[in-house]
């Protein structure tokens, strides 16, 4: 079987079994930078992952709403005159999108948009004896509004309904209010004229995710809140779910442009978060390079020193017929070599690595802090770039082999 | 002299190092040879006479300064690297003194090299060709041995029948003996001359040994960078 492998790669395999320990020695140091590149490369991954399914999990990824009322600018003054002016911005006041009805199936046909949902959102109180707590009153269709954040999949007591005269709470405001699956609680709104309430039975309770939403969300049917929020038939945000999260922003912008509305991404609405993001993947990628840098310097010295080691060698291979061509192969694929046998075994320490972080590392509440997976693509680009490292690094001691001069090779 | 064309024809080869520099030398001063198909020739000479720069000349492993070099009637002057490398490859073979045999190959291997270095493979023909050669070298038990588990002598027949497996018209060697005791020695010799005589090729091998030299067919007597003896053998 050997012998059907070409002059090439017989020889680079023999050089670097003769050089058994230095070649360990480097294949081991590849597969520990692959390792790094490789764990933190899924950590990171699976970490924003978490994070962003955590945020954008109790929230749509683009909110059209009607847009802010403004003062309108007073007419220019006289030539010659000047007008001391001072602006009081306007209170804004809940407001339906026109039209809303119509722009419903415009956005749902659209290829990026996976789901739209209709709401009233208004600030309140949710009265039970002679608790109040302040709120925010969401209504919505249920089956559109679980397909923006899967409320059904965080229901924690009861089951998901909202017919007339129904009500989901977050989990906490159901605990200060003291409230449980079938009670009713009252919900008050104020508005220009006056303050209207209606009851509610509690159908369900749900955790959102994050507390402040858990202490504060009261959800009903939208045509209850159209009625207490003071909209009929009107709906304040639409709430648009997407294939790509990361399409938001530039969708976002190519709505604002086509309608006269108020159009905000998840990326607008949670700008730290996203510089936070940013931050992780621009550090992941200098952690990425420097290794990547540092693996290559490796197989570029190894290789330096075997250069050295083996000019006699070289010397009688070029004297025996050795083109400089098969002389540079030589060395480049030792370096592809050392690159991927180092990139198999990085990968699988880095498989090691995460099963440890998924089996050992747990929350408070003994469940694992988040999931952490290797993508096969991943992987495998990881190891290719490795390989890639290796005979990128192997180039200048492989040159420098070619250029031998033989006759003074051998005399050494 | 032979009335055939010359295998190899050197005229006028002067070889300079350091060209241009204050410690520009001149080793070689205008060498004129020629060595026919089925020649044993002998180059000998004292120590920094030039054999070695000769030889590495004529094996095109070194450039000459000026002159003419023709290999089976070729002009080699002209060639660039992978020329000379291709030309080498199928003219010559070459036997050094300390063996340099390839440590991580078996004897076998180190022999099937040439054919694996051309084509990429070695057939089954070829490997066993090989075998005969090292059986005709009386290797038979040593083929599957690495170098560093050979004597001297063996080794040295390793690298003649390296030398000599891909049946080049003329073998180099430096000083293939400089290295051996003289039984050895006397075996590594015989060999060469058993050979020549059986396949045809032509032998020039640069030597320090008086007793060696006197026993190859031509001597060519290097004196300071020039030919100072060329004569057949007395017999």
């Amino acid at each position: 079987m050997f012998d059907s492998l070409g002059f090439e790669w017989r020889v680079a395999l023999r050089f670097l079994r003769e050089g058994r320990m230095q070649t360990l020695l480097i294949v081991v140091g590849v597969a520990a930078g692959v390792a790094v590149v490789t764990y933190i490369s899924a950590l990171i991954s699976g970490l924003q992952r978490n994070t962003l399914e955590k945020t954008l999990g109790a929230q749509p990824h683009v909110t059209l709403s009607a847009p802010d009322d403004a003062v309108l600018p007073p007419a220019a003054p006289a030539s010659g005159s000047a007008a001391m002016l001072q602006t009081q911005p306007r209170a804004q006041r809940p407001r339906s999108i026109v039209n809303w009805q119509a722009l419903v199936p415009v956005l749902e046909a659209m290829p990026a948009v996976s789901a739209v949902s209709p709401m009233v959102a208004g600030a309140g109180l949710a009265l039970r004896g002679e608790a109040s707590r302040s709120i925010a009153l969401v209504g919505v269709e249920l089956e559109r509004y679980d397909r923006i954040v899967g409320l059904r999949g965080k229901v924690s007591e009861g089951e998901a309904r909202l017919g007339p005269g129904d009500a989901i709470l977050g989990r906490d405001l159901a605990s200060d209010l003291g409230v449980r699956v079938g009670d009713r609680v009252a919900v008050v709104v104020a508005g220009p004229g006056g303050s209207v309430s209606d009851s509610a039975r509690v159908t369900a309770l749900v955790d959102l995710g994050v507390r402040e939403l858990n202490r504060r969300t009261v959800i009903v049917p939208l045509r209850a809140a159209q009625s207490l929020v003071g909209l009929p038939g009107g709906a304040t945000n639409l709430d648009l779910t997407l294939a790509d999260v990361w399409s938001a922003a530039a969708l976002s912008e190519e709505l604002a442009r086509r309608y006269p509305y108020k159009v905000e991404s998840w990326q607008q609405l949670n700008a730290q978060l996203v510089s936070a993001l940013n931050a992780q993947s621009v550090s992941t990628a200098l952690i990425r390079g420097v290794v990547m840098i540092v693996v290559v310097l490796g197989i570029a010295s190894v290789l330096v020193v075997s250069v050295v080691q083996k000019r006699r060698e070289i010397g009688i291979l070029r004297a025996m017929g050795a083109t400089q061509g098969q002389v540079l192969r030589v060395f480049l694929l030792q370096g592809a070599m050392v690159g991927a046998a180092g990139s198999l075994l990085g990968v699988l320490l880095a498989v090691a690595l995460i099963w440890a972080f998924t089996t050992f590392v747990r929350g408070s509440d003994g469940l694992p802090l988040f999931s952490i997976t290797l993508a096969p693509d991943l992987a495998l680009r990881i190891a290719l770039l490795a390989t890639a490292c290796g005979v990128l690094a192997a180039v200048a001691p492989a040159r420098r082999a070619a250029a031998l001069d033989p006759a003074q090779a051998i005399r050494l | 002299m032979n009335a055939r064309a010359p295998l190899i024809e050197l005229d006028g080869v002067r070889k300079r190092y350091n060209v241009g520099r204050p410690n520009e030398a001149e080793v070689l001063h205008g060498i004129s040879l020629a060595l026919h198909a089925g020649e044993f020739a002998a180059l000998i000479g004292p120590s920094g006479s030039g054999k070695s720069t000769l030889l590495n000349i004529i094996g095109l492993l070194e450039t000459m300064t000026e002159g003419r070099y023709r290999i089976q009637g070729e002009e080699v002057s002209g060639l660039d690297d992978a020329g000379l490398t291709l030309k080498r490859r199928a003219a010559l073979g070459f036997v050094f003194q300390f063996h340099h045999l390839l440590p991580a190959f078996s004897a076998l291997e180190n022999v099937t090299l040439p054919a694996l270095m051309r084509e990429g493979r070695v057939s089954r023909v070829q490997r066993e060709h090989a075998r005969e050669v090292l059986a005709a070298m009386g290797l038979e038990g040593a083929m599957h041995k690495r170098p560093g588990e050979l004597s001297g002598g063996m080794q040295q027949r390793v690298a003649i029948a390296r030398a000599l497996v891909m049946r080049p018209p003329l073998v180099l060697a430096d000083e293939p003996t400089g290295n051996l005791d003289r039984h050895s020695s006397d075996e590594v010799f015989a060999l060469m001359r058993r050979m020549h005589a059986e396949l045809g090729t032509s032998f020039l091998i640069v030597t320090h040994d008086p007793r060696l030299a006197e026993r190859c067919d031509r001597i060519v007597e290097l004196v300071d960078g020039r030919i100072e003896r060329d004569a057949a053998r007395t017999p």
